[in-house]
């Protein structure tokens, strides 16, 4: 089975917005709902802004995700930008580079159930998430 | 799309419209700062009722704003953060600590108008 994906493009700060309404609907129509639904949205917030703060452009990429009977949602998000020279810093509550709060990967990570990141300097970084129903 | 900031007695009250963008974020922060000096507010009520995602830099500016308004001689209340939207804040780590919130509109109002005149007390 082909899941089918939700290319969001980021170019700008108005993409975020986008890119979590998207997230919204998917999430809605695998059966999430409350919280949950918002939990989602703050965390593709917070990958996405990373996105335009750090690489300038890049993509997210929303699909359903499933695992026996379990359902939930796949979030990817990936650029082509500097990548992340020391990950488990920037892992870190309370690291940034000065643009932030510090608070944005460490936070998505919170939110969501499943959380890997990498990224190459030069290259890169790509963030996959997936958060279940439950 | 830009937020538009009311004057009520020595109020200003900002009520967020739809999903905001970066840029209608700053503008607020320095039309607030403007506009306390010009009409000499005392308070300042931030509405984000109508907001679903307070994320990290949605959260920052919205302290900043009240801490500029401060500097500026105004008190800021922010009202109406949705229950999920505070269930996420916490998950992701963020807090409002030292900026008065409060429920709803007229809860803040009250919040704002007793701190005023406590304020007026101790000060004269």
């Amino acid at each position: 089975m082909v899941a089918e994906e939700t290319r969001v493009p980021i170019d700008r700060d108005g993409d975020i917005i986008a890119a979590r309404q998207k997230a919204r609907e998917l999430a809605a129509q695998v059966g999430f709902s409350g919280s949950d639904l918002t939990m989602i949205a703050t965390a593709i917030s917070e990958v996405a802004r990373n996105i335009v703060v750090y690489a300038n452009r890049g993509e997210i990429v929303l699909s359903a995700a499933q695992q026996g009977s379990r359902r939930g949602v796949l979030v990817i998000a990936r650029d082509e930008g500097p990548g992340i020279p020391d990950i488990e810093r920037a892992m870190r509550d309370g690291f940034s580079t000065g643009k932030s709060l510090g608070l944005g990967l460490p936070g998505a990570r919170r939110l969501m159930d499943e959380f890997e990141i990498e990224s190459e300097v030069g290259k890169g970084t790509t963030i996959t998430m997936r958060k279940w129903t439950r | 799309m830009p937020v538009p900031i009311l004057k009520q007695g020595d109020m200003l009250i900002a009520s967020m419209q739809s999903n905001l963008e970066d840029r209608d974020l700053m503008q607020l922060r320095d039309e607030i700062a403007e506009k306390v000096g010009r009409f000499k507010s005392r308070g300042v009520i931030l509405d984000v009722s109508i907001l679903d995602v307070l994320d990290s830099f949605a959260t920052r500016t919205l302290r900043t704003i009240a801490e500029t308004a401060k500097l500026r001689g105004a008190e800021t209340v922010i009202v109406g953060i949705q229950p999920d939207v505070a269930v996420a804040m916490v998950q992701l780590g963020l807090t409002l600590d030292g900026i008065a919130t409060a429920l709803d509109f007229e809860e803040g109002m009250e919040l704002l108008v007793a701190t005023i005149e406590g304020g007026r007390l101790d000060g004269s």
